[in-house]
């Protein structure tokens, strides 16, 4: 695998916010075809590194190369998978558009050609979802609603997956389901996930980096109990409950 | 859904019989601007509604008030030719929609008090100015409408911004749906969601200027976004939703204004009294029979 080419390489990265350091001496490769858990506590800076990887944030030091270039030049070929629980469900919107947003960008105007239509509708057959594509967004399950936006980032034509929590409020059937998805889409892109939620971890994932504050890098199998209580040290008992989480554990920084 | 009794059958057809009257010019082009008017409103209320922006555009509504007054000074104290309400309350309103954008993406300060501040400060220099300025400004008609107030160029300023309206959301429809729906989405799509956001926050003020002249300045936000949430509540997708909105618009306003002059009351609050009690009886409706999720 480490012959291959890197797609997201990072070096001696570091970001504050406030004067606060979030991330520090941060170097992480990602190769080709690899999938990548980003797990650590809420507020470890999971989601920095997330958003400094798709140029939503930019680093304070160090550099951030998405194939080659800033990742504000390679945002299109990253395709990002946000949280659906953060989508007003009273937002009438089909599935059909949630989809061709992915396919935005092209044009001044915004226009979608038949071709983006085209690509749009295999991405929602991919996720079998291809019947639903004329309801309400907001009408589907979490799963269902989750897989929608693995399509739009799809039909973005991306090389990268990067998704956000995606199993937080989600079933155990869902996620299961999500993960039998997504084991096969690494076959085509590079996945990249991030959770807080330790416990799936290891089925899927050929590495798993672990943010607090700094960033360690271990290959599944390494991924012992000692290590994860090394890596949260006290605040262990914060993210230790049940693989089924209440609402309030799911605050993101 | 007034036309019940009898009764009221003969006062529709008296209002009818009004609008043909030539002595009474405005209430047609009350009827007319208004007609036109909400196919503006329904379509900037939706997009208001959905990005969630009623306050913001409430804020530019009240600070309106500022360029009003100051318009009438300028006009009438100090002479100057050009100035009038109406380009004072178009500057003021393209004027807020610039500190509201840029508060937005480079403020340190909360927004929501931004807005509040925005809110009262301008309806308090609009008074101010109103006070300096002798004879017959009366502020009660700017501040819950006038349908006296509407002349022939209303209609044709009705006229002009319904075109700016349709042709900006028509052509931009994708990139304002994926401004409204997922903003940070959009902008990683390469969507510069700052200027889209600029643009909305002007027709937004552009709207609600002509929002005032039919309701004024206190009960525009209600009319900009009441149409607008109850076609929300029935539809599949944004088009629809505006489409609805505009009709909605329409039949409160039509109505509105015909029991208004039946029962010889202000139209303002007529048509935002009516707006409320259907946009309740809607919501009463969909608690028995949902219809949220289509199929």
């Amino acid at each position: 695998m480490d012959q291959k080419k890197p797609v997201i390489s990072i070096r001696d990265l570091c970001f504050s916010y406030d004067g606060r350091a979030i991330l520090e001496d941060v170097f992480l490769t990602i190769y080709r075809k690899d999938s990548v858990c980003i797990v650590g506590p809420n507020g470890g800076g999971k989601s920095t590194l997330v958003k400094l990887i798709i140029g939503l944030l930019s680093p304070v030091q160090g550099e951030i190369k998405v194939f080659g270039k800033t990742p504000q030049l390679s945002r299109l070929k990253v395709g990002y998978v946000p949280q659906y629980v953060n989508y007003d469900p009273l937002f009438p919107i089909t599935v059909r558009d949630v989809v061709r947003m992915g396919r935005l960008g092209g044009s001044i105007l915004g226009h979608y050609s038949r071709e983006d239509n085209r690509i749009a509708l295999e991405a929602l057959e991919e996720m079998g979802l291809a019947n639903h594509s004329s309801r309400r967004f907001s009408s589907l399950s979490g799963g269902q609603r989750q897989r929608v936006l693995i399509a739009r980032a799809l039909a973005s034509g991306g090389d990268i997956l990067i998704l956000d929590e995606p199993t937080a409020n989600i079933d155990p059937y869902a996620e299961e389901h999500l993960f039998e998805i997504l084991s096969d889409l690494n076959k085509r892109f590079t996945i990249l996930l991030v959770t807080h939620d330790v416990g799936f971890a290891s089925h899927f994932f050929k590495r798993v980096v672990c943010v607090n504050k700094r960033v360690v890098i271990h290959p599944t199998s390494a991924l012992t109990g000692e290590l994860i209580s090394e890596m949260y040290g006290p605040d262990l008992h914060l993210i230790r409950h049940d693989h089924h989480c209440s609402l309030e554990d799911h605050t993101h920084d | 859904m007034i036309i019940t009794a009898p009764w009221r059958i003969i006062r529709m057809t008296e209002f009818l019989d009004a609008l043909a009257d030539p002595h009474l010019p405005f209430l047609r082009y009350a009827l007319i601007a208004g007609i036109l008017a909400s196919i503006s409103f329904g379509i900037i209320g939706t997009l208001v509604v959905v990005r969630r922006i009623s306050s913001i555009a409430g804020a530019i509504a009240h600070c309106v008030l500022g360029g009003i007054g100051a318009g009438l000074y300028l006009e009438q104290v100090v002479g100057v030719g050009w100035a009038s309400p109406v380009q004072g309350a178009i500057i003021v309103a393209l004027g807020a929609a610039v500190i509201l954008t840029l508060i937005k993406h480079f403020g340190s300060q909360r927004e929501d008090t931004v807005i509040g501040a925005l809110w009262a400060v301008g309806m308090a220099v609009g008074l101010l100015f109103m006070a300096r300025t002798p004879g017959y400004t009366d502020p009660m008609s700017y501040l819950f409408g006038n349908i006296l107030l509407l002349s022939k160029s209303d209609v044709y300023l009705v006229l002009l911004l319904d075109l700016l309206v349709v042709t900006v959301v028509v052509l931009f429809y994708n990139k304002l749906l994926a401004l409204c729906f997922d903003e940070e989405y959009a902008f990683l799509r390469g969507v510069p969601t700052g200027w889209y956001y600029f643009v909305l926050l002007c027709l937004t003020a552009l709207t609600v200027v002509l929002l005032i002249r039919v309701v004024g300045v206190v009960m525009v936000i209600a009319l900009l976004t009441l149409p607008a949430a109850i076609a929300g509540n029935v539809a599949a997708g944004i088009k629809q939703m505006m489409l609805l909105a505009i009709l909605i618009c329409m039949a409160f306003i039509t109505i509105g204004l015909g029991i208004s002059y039946n029962l010889d009351l202000p139209s303002g609050p007529v048509i935002i009294v009516l707006s409320g009690i259907v946009y309740l009886l809607v919501l009463g409706v969909l608690q028995i029979v949902p219809v949220r999720s289509s199929r």
